[in-house]
């Protein structure tokens, strides 16, 4: 199947560098500490962070950083085909951990001892790509929380198809069985926390593909930190301070 | 970008905006966009020295924000103070919460914190108002103080090895009875010289915890107890005999009148309009949405419709060019 059309198109109509339309929205859940949704095209994904506060199970308790915990889970009408999945299947215990590991690199767990800190994130839409969605909204609701972290973490995915690296995988992109690489960085200490492939590229071909997916994550930051600046201003000036 | 979950007409939704931009405009003039988010490094002159406080760390010789919030600067000192965060409890806050649990000789009381406090049965006056040692039998009779989901009202005495502690040294503070329990966001607690509150025209108490927890409630009379309870206790001894009928005096202790009760509900709703509006919660701004209310003649229920939250936030902004005009 042709996936970039003589012309220089995907399916979906864009380049293979561009991006989907990414939006986001701060405080979506009112009892949470903080919570965001987060679109990338049509996958739509809800996160909410409960915390810091006393740890549920006791023996899990860490002296001296807090312990953070993760829960993915995808609504059972987030799919075209709608399938009722046991809670603790393996792929959503993978991504869990996954986001778990990648938010706790960012989160200063040790300004928080003896202390826990929940993250829920769900996805609502699927489309492809809802790693990457997942740890923007994650990202975004802990910033909101107002948990101290050494930078936002961004992620993004990118491909490698008909030859053609492509930026931001869409599900018809992500099940074509080519390689799907997903990216999370730091980017202001230009460091990376999360890299998952899962097919084989060339050394050369990867590390293109993995410029693009750098480039991608960036531009999502940019578009965070807009967002939570407008965020800050808004609740600055209704306090009036 | 928080949007309010209400259903406003055009009008209302012009109306809206326009006070929330002039809030804005006021806001602006104060400070010069010292608004950071994570990660952002925060231009500080190095020639000074420097002391870096919370919510900011270093990296490659910048200082750098780990929180999204404001930059403040004191002398040397440089911190963010975050503007969405949890409650952190100070010294003598005076703070509101709910007991969670009776343990030997302590109550574990929720306060909003990251983590439970701890109120040492030592650490309180006990009803009969007699300081002396706490025996055995104090501690049995615990229960009879506070139990399990009590509302009380206590003061921050510190932190000590095992949690942050409380104290309930005076009339003023205890258990909580007739009236409700608000949360708000704490970070719209101002710290204040009074957190005590009792409005006379309404005939209710508002207790403005520092951890978000607010409690207005029916009016009660801070006695001393020492006088008070010579009277009662033969009062009590001669009740005892028909526990199951309900002495007259006693009935006129448990019931509120309807008055109180409404406006309990009145400023308890206008609270409630002004934590979702995201303005500081003082005693003044609640008076005055209050009376506010009153005086367009709102009915209770309705101070929760969209009409009244666009009419509290026009009057804020009122408000608030008046005072910048003093």
């Amino acid at each position: 199947m042709e996936y970039v059309s003589p012309e220089g198109l995907r399916l979906d109509g864009r380049r293979p560098m561009e991006m989907r339309q990414i939006r986001a929205e701060i405080g979506v859940v009112a009892k949470a500490a903080g919570s965001a949704l987060f679109e990338m095209g049509n996958t739509k994904v809800i996160a909410a962070v409960y915390g810091p506060r006393e740890v549920q199970n006791r023996s899990q308790q860490l002296n001296d950083s807090a312990l953070v915990r993760c829960e993915y889970t995808m609504a059972n009408f987030s799919t075209g085909d709608r399938m009722r999945k046991p809670k603790g299947d393996r792929r959503s215990t993978e991504i869990s951990l996954v986001i778990r590991q990648t938010m706790e690199a960012c989160i200063m767990t040790h300004l928080m001892p003896r202390s826990q800190i929940d993250i829920f994130v769900q996805v609502l839409q699927a489309d492809g790509g809802t790693r990457s969605a997942c740890i923007n909204a994650a990202s975004l609701a802990l910033a909101d929380a107002g948990i101290p972290m050494r930078d936002l973490v961004t992620s993004c995915s990118a491909g490698y198809l008909n030859s053609t690296p492509l930026l931001d995988l869409n599900y018809i992109e992500d099940s074509a069985g080519g390689a799907d690489v997903t990216l999370g960085i730091l980017p202001k200490l230009d460091k990376v926390t999360l890299l998952q492939m899962d097919a084989k590229l060339s050394v050369e071909t990867f590390e293109n593909v993995m410029q693009l997916a750098i480039e991608g994550c960036k531009a999502v930051a940019t578009y965070i930190r807009e967002v939570l600046l407008e965020n800050t201003k808004q609740l600055e000036y209704r306090r009036g301070i | 970008m928080r949007e309010l979950q209400l259903s406003l007409n055009q009008t209302q939704k012009v109306r809206l905006q326009r006070a929330l931009e002039k809030l804005e405009s006021l806001s602006s003039k104060a400070n010069s966009n010292a608004s950071v988010t994570v990660a952002d490094s925060i231009p500080v002159n190095y020639e000074d020295g420097l002391l870096k406080g919370h919510g900011t760390s270093e990296f490659n010789g910048e200082v750098v924000a780990t929180v999204c919030g404001i930059v403040e600067r004191v002398n040397k000192l440089v911190y963010v103070r975050a503007l969405r965060a949890r409650y952190k409890p100070e010294v003598g806050d005076i703070i509101v919460g709910r007991v969670i649990e009776v343990a030997p000789k302590r109550w574990r009381v929720e306060i909003n914190y990251s983590h439970d406090a701890v109120l040492m049965l030592s650490s309180m006056n006990l009803p009969d108002g007699i300081q002396r040692r706490r025996t055995a039998l104090d501690e049995l009779n615990m229960r009879s103080i506070f139990e399990e989901n009590d509302v009380i009202c206590a003061e921050v005495r510190g932190f000590q090895h095992d949690g942050l502690h409380l104290q309930a040294r005076s009339q003023k503070y205890g258990k909580l009875g007739r009236g409700q329990l608000l949360t708000v966001p704490p970070y719209l607690v101002k710290r204040r010289k009074q957190h005590f509150h009792h409005l006379e025209n309404y005939g209710i108490d508002l207790i403005i915890g520092c951890n978000g927890f607010i409690w207005v409630g029916e009016h009660v009379q801070v006695t001393d107890d020492m006088v008070v309870d010579q009277v009662n206790k033969s009062e009590q001894d001669d009740a005892k005999p028909d526990e199951n009928s309900i002495s007259p005096e006693d009935q006129g202790k448990n019931y509120t009148r309807q008055e109180t009760r409404e406006n309990i509900c009145r400023a308890a709703n206008a609270i409630r309009v002004l934590s979702t509006l995201g303005f500081n919660i003082t005693v003044e701004v609640i008076t005055e949405t209050v009376d506010l209310s009153t005086s367009i003649n709102v009915a209770i229920h309705e101070m929760l419709g969209s009409e009244f939250y666009v009419l509290v936030a026009e009057k804020e902004s009122v408000r608030r060019s008046m005072t910048k005009k003093k």
